[in-house]
């Protein structure tokens, strides 16, 4: 970050290596909707721990019966790739064009495949 | 608007040509439409601006709660109480939702509450209001709900990513709170003579105060012009309060009841209404802390923060007492 901007008195500055309060530990919050799909991302919350966190994540994200399975997994345990890395990550798979199915030409003969 | 005059650099906006290459490539993914996530390289005036935005917003939900609370326990219906518990529920899910989005820019969740505690940040001056009547619960929703649907709606596409999509969360919610404030309003203004009376007076109060909520014009403001240009913010103040008053004037007439501004009159060249102003000293006057309800909002909120200290520590204890009795039998 840069020095502090005399324009924004009232927000602290974003130092994630300052030393945490006691605060309830943040949980990342995935759900599981109703049609046999994956548990998907929705949130994140605080809670004390991962029973509560679960109650929590029932009140917070699923008021409308927007989910049938819920994990709680908290936000430190998860690694994550880092933005910078998106061109070079992700480049290898650029140039194979041949993993996708509509790479290679079937004459219309030899029916649905 | 949940969010009122937030301001940002005071800077003015500089031009691409004007940029350091990074702030350049920042600007012009914003502007060719991509979002930006936490991890992103963004300007440390964006990330306070959002700070201080999404934590207004934030604080406005939570603090929101409390003028609706205050009729929970004489809703005049058991279902009537049903459905308003389950609006307030939503607002203390929506504060929630934007603290989280606050959160992954770097500013911890109790930084921010106490910021709110110790009337370093604002929430919006709405809820500085009493709620007098029952047919405050219809004005307030009708109103006041709609007022903020009017901002939130745009700002599904606002250019932070954890902002937009907390944003979608509450829209999709919003419209079941506005739509409940009218049913309370259709009641009580086809209701007896009286009723008629208090859904006119509740009108009467909520009017002007909701057209404050979207902030003075700021057409000429270099904090609203720099908050476009990050789309951080997606419509200046008053074509927002213009298409508040279109849209709102048609539902008060069909209630029969009469909007509090003698001016209001429909302009047929601009296509909308012609209304008058709030008055923007009251609004200053609430900002700064004197309205009829700030001290009492304030007050409640630190109440609440210190009664439940005790709770927060005592399962914070309990859960480390219990780590440490896994990993000893481990």
């Amino acid at each position: 970050m840069s020095a502090p901007n005399s324009a924004y008195p009232d927000i602290p500055e974003a130092q994630p290596e300052k030393p945490k309060r006691h605060e309830w530990p943040l949980w990342e919050i995935f759900i599981r909707g109703q049609h046999g799909m994956s548990h998907r991302h929705v949130g994140s919350l605080h809670a004390p721990d991962a029973e509560m966190a679960i109650k929590n994540a029932r009140d917070v994200y699923t008021r409308r019966n927007e989910g049938v399975s819920i994990w709680a997994v908290e936000a430190r345990h998860i690694a994550a790739s880092s933005p910078g890395d998106k061109g070079p990550f992700y480049e290898p798979s650029e140039s194979k064009v041949y993993r996708h199915p509509t790479f290679f030409d079937i004459p219309d003969e030899v029916g649905a495949m | 608007m949940y969010a009122q005059m937030v301001k940002s650099t005071g800077q003015g906006v500089k031009s691409l040509d004007e940029m350091e290459p990074q702030e350049r490539a920042f600007q012009e993914r914003i502007n060719a439409g991509e979002k930006i996530e936490p991890k992103d390289w963004m300007p440390a005036g964006y990330r306070k601006n959002l700070i201080r935005q999404i934590g207004q917003h934030a604080h406005s939900e939570i603090v929101g709660q409390l003028p609706e609370g205050n009729w929970i326990t004489r809703a005049p219906t058991l279902e009537r109480k049903a459905i308003l518990l389950a609006k307030v529920q939503d607002e203390a899910g929506h504060g929630l939702y934007l603290y989280c989005a606050a959160e992954t820019l770097g500013v911890s969740r109790d930084e921010l509450t106490e910021d709110l505690l110790s009337g370093k940040m604002k929430y919006s001056s709405i809820f500085n209001y009493p709620t007098l009547t029952w047919a405050d619960m219809g004005a307030v929703g009708w109103l006041v709900d709609g007022a903020a649907i009017m901002n939130q709606v745009p700002l599904q596409r606002t250019s932070y990513g954890p902002y937009a999509r907390a944003m979608v969360r509450i829209c999709k919610e919003e419209s079941f709170h506005q739509r409940q404030g009218y049913d309370i309003m259709m009641k009580m203004a086809q209701g007896t003579p009286a009723q008629k009376r208090m859904a006119q007076d509740a009108l009467n109060r909520f009017w002007y105060p909701s057209l404050m909520m979207f902030g003075p014009s700021d057409a000429d403001s270099v904090h609203s012009a720099q908050s476009m240009a990050w789309k951080i913010k997606m419509n200046t103040n008053d074509e927002l309060r213009q298409k508040f008053v279109d849209q709102t004037v048609p539902q008060a007439e069909y209630l029969g009841l009469t909007v509090p501004d003698e001016t209001l009159e429909w302009n047929d060249d601009k296509g909308g209404y012609d209304f008058a102003e709030p008055d923007w000293s009251e609004f200053f006057d609430v900002i700064k802390g004197n309205g009829p309800c700030n001290v009492e909002r304030l007050a409640a909120r630190n109440k609440a923060w210190d009664d439940g200290k005790w709770v927060r520590e005592g399962l914070l204890a309990h859960a480390e007492k219990r780590a440490s009795k896994k990993v000893a039998a481990e």
